[in-house]
């Protein structure tokens, strides 16, 4: 079991022949993905031609629309690598063909487009992650985006968290457990798959033993997961918050990373989850510590 | 990015809300002639990207010109909330019968947009919002249907803006929720919003956050909203070099790859500064996934130049970039910058390729690079070095 992904997952790839778009194809075929076209509309009818897992030549179809690569691949899940002033569009398209699991890895998305595709979303079928995120992986079964999938293998640890580089850090610490599910959520101040829904899913996850829980400053996201969790989660939880030395008022590298005024600091976000009884690590390595204790423990 | 006054000024003017520009001088000299031109009583306002200006003495009235000139002298070069002040706006003086607060902003946690507005006290909101909350009214705004003049009947209707204001109040909401949409911000803000003499509603101060990506992808004209010579002068050259950098106020440079690790290693870096005579990090610095030699030699560039800085922490780890490749990088930029590397350079490499990465780094024995093989005893022998 897994969460959002998994074994049957098929995957196209909106963008599929730019730079990024071509590059990560690579390496989600590399990890075993199921991917089985992309969507370009002026290059509608060709194919792209990368290597699968055991180095054979995979044909990729390249589709004018999302609804048509979908009726013809039966696709689930579209991973964006659509460069940021085209998102909202590519996002909205993959929406209206009804496409149960979008993942916006792009970054710079302007937030009112993120916004807009959000409020587009209620009351329709998908689900979003991201934008500004690295994907998600299940190891061994399916890869939509850019994790690595050379860290880690299969496990039971669930892992969400607002950054990229603190999933792989975090994966690497705990690879001889392995994991579930990694989620990258984003580092967006509005995204479309939050810690909550992750932490729900990996609690109805029968295959997810712990899960950690990577947040950072600015917004109450994590604050609200504390709510969520002491009212709704009965696995353990351990939780890690970067940012506690950033000033107020400035941007660190994500979007969403913003202190401002007293609201969205570290101290309030780790004292928040601490009150609910999720054991915070001062530093990844001793957040890693803390799942091993409870990982050895079961 | 957020803005000064009067350029928030600027983008209301822009969008048919009604304002008063004003004039923004340098010097108290051009103080004193704005004050003429506009004649009768002016207020000289310090032009700051912080609140309780005011308060902290940087908004004065001038009854005549050389008050102007006064007040503009003492008010120039003044620091409020550790900003200099550079500039001051001069504006009639148009005493408001009334003070009111209205804003649009970008509501993280419901994923939506949020109106916020107060007809009882502008300035004071923090305080009404405390002792009278249901005097401050808070509207949701679905991103997806916006504020079209039905919508801003109903929030004046609900803010409950007098009948002699009411339909400019309505034509008031229309044109901030265009500033608000027009020019991407994440928010807009009028305090005080102001009932003038003979019924006149104006925007007296206002305050506007634009969204950087939007910015950046599709509005080239806010770059001149953009004041240089106001930048940090090490922000500055980072950016000019397109490095994702933040100065902080400490002796351990850190360059990494990926926002939250950088923010991460900042904290072990404080953490461990704690032992070695309460040294702290001295920037944030991002140089994201490719990490070549050319992108590590700018960062460092950019580092080693920054005089508080005693010793550096690179902290990468290998995801999607290998090792080798960042050890490389390091190496190419030590060469590049040859006798300008001046400060010792603690290394952490881990991840995709780490084993071929370390090689390459122990290979080149450089006396300035020390490696260690886990961030936290990275973090702890940077700081100790920088309290060397």
């Amino acid at each position: 079991m897994s969460i959002y992904l998994n074994k049957d997952s098929k995957i196209i790839v909106q963008g599929i022949t730019g730079g990024m778009g071509a590059k990560h194809t690579a390496l989600m075929l590399d990890s075993g993905a199921t991917i089985v076209g992309g969507v370009n509309a002026r290059k509608a009818g060709t194919t792209v031609t990368h290597k699968d897992a055991d180095g054979a030549d995979v044909e990729l179809p390249v589709f004018g629309s999302v609804a048509e690569a979908m009726k013809e691949t039966g696709a689930n899940v579209s991973v964006l690598f659509v460069p940021p002033a085209f998102t909202k569009d590519a996002a909205i398209e993959a929406i209206d063909a009804e496409m149960p699991l979008i993942v916006v890895i792009t970054e710079g998305v302007p937030v009112q487009d993120t916004a807009e595709v959000w409020s587009y979303l209620q009351g329709k079928s998908t689900r979003m992650i991201g934008p500004n995120c690295p994907g998600i992986i299940t190891p061994g079964e399916s890869l939509a985006g850019i994790t690595p999938h050379t860290i880690a293998g299969k496990g039971p640890v669930g892992l969400v968290s607002k950054s990229g580089t603190l999933t792989y850090q975090m994966m690497y610490e705990l690879r001889d457990f392995g994991f579930s599910t990694a989620i990258g959520i984003g580092g967006d101040p509005i995204v479309g798959t939050t810690h909550i829904d992750a932490l729900q899913a990996f609690e109805e996850d029968p295959e997810t033993k712990v899960i950690v829980m990577i947040g950072e400053i600015g917004g109450d996201a994590e604050e609200r997961a504390a709510d969520y969790i002491k009212a709704n989660i009965t696995k353990p939880v351990v939780g890690y918050v970067a940012g506690f030395t950033a000033p107020e008022g400035k941007t660190m590298g994500h979007a969403g990373a913003i202190v401002s005024g007293s609201a969205g600091t570290a101290q309030a976000k780790k004292d928040a989850l601490e009150a609910v009884g999720v054991k915070v690590g001062k530093t990844p390595s001793e957040t890693a510590a803390l799942a091993r204790e409870i990982l050895q423990s079961l | 990015m957020d803005l000064m006054e009067y350029q928030a000024k600027e983008l209301f003017a822009k969008h048919g809300v009604a304002t008063t520009l004003g004039t923004v001088v340098e010097t108290a000299e051009e103080a004193r002639a704005a004050a003429e031109q506009i004649g009768g009583v002016t207020v000289i306002k310090a032009q700051v990207k912080a609140g309780g200006r005011g308060k902290a003495g940087g908004v004065k009235l001038a009854k005549t010109a050389d008050e102007a000139f006064e007040h503009a002298s003492n008010i120039l070069g003044m620091e409020i909330k550790g900003l200099t002040v550079n500039r001051v706006l001069v504006t009639p003086a148009t005493p408001p019968e009334e003070e009111y607060y209205f804003s649009f902003l970008l509501d993280r946690s419901n994923r939506q947009y949020l109106c916020i507005a107060s007809v009882e006290g502008g300035v004071e909101i923090e305080e009404v919002a405390k002792t009278n909350p249901d005097a401050v009214k808070k509207i949701g705004i679905d991103p997806g249907k916006g504020v079209d003049a039905a919508k801003a009947r109903e929030i004046a209707t609900e803010a409950k803006f007098p009948e002699p204001v009411f339909e400019q109040a309505v034509k008031m909401i229309e044109d901030l929720y265009k500033v608000f949409v027009e020019e991407d911000a994440t928010l807009v803000e009028v305090n005080p919003l102001a009932r003038l003499a003979g019924d006149k509603l104006e925007a007296l101060d206002g305050k506007v956050s634009l969204d950087d990506n939007a910015s950046e992808v599709r509005h080239p004209d806010h770059e001149e909203f953009e004041i240089r010579e106001e930048a940090d002068p090490l922000e500055a050259k980072a950016k000019d070099l397109g490095l994702n950098y933040v100065k902080l106020d400490g002796q351990v440079g850190i360059i990494g790859n990926g926002a939250g690790l950088v923010m991460s290693t900042l904290d072990v870096v404080a953490y461990a500064g704690e032992n070695h005579g309460g040294v702290k990090p001295a920037n944030f610095l991002d140089i994201g996934g490719g990490a070549n030699a050319q992108v590590m030699a700018n960062g460092l560039d950019v580092i080693l130049n920054d005089e508080q800085v005693k010793s550096v922490f690179v902290n990468v780890f290998g995801g999607i970039t290998a090792c080798d490749e960042v050890a490389n990088g390091i190496k190419g930029a030590l060469e590049l910058l040859g006798d300008k590397a001046t400060k010792p350079l603690v290394v952490r490499l881990d991840g995709n390729n780490v084993e071929q990465g370390r090689a390459i780094l122990n290979e080149l024995n450089h006396p300035l690079v020390t490696q260690v093989d886990t961030m936290d005893g990275a973090a702890d022998k940077a700081a100790e070095l920088a309290n060397a």
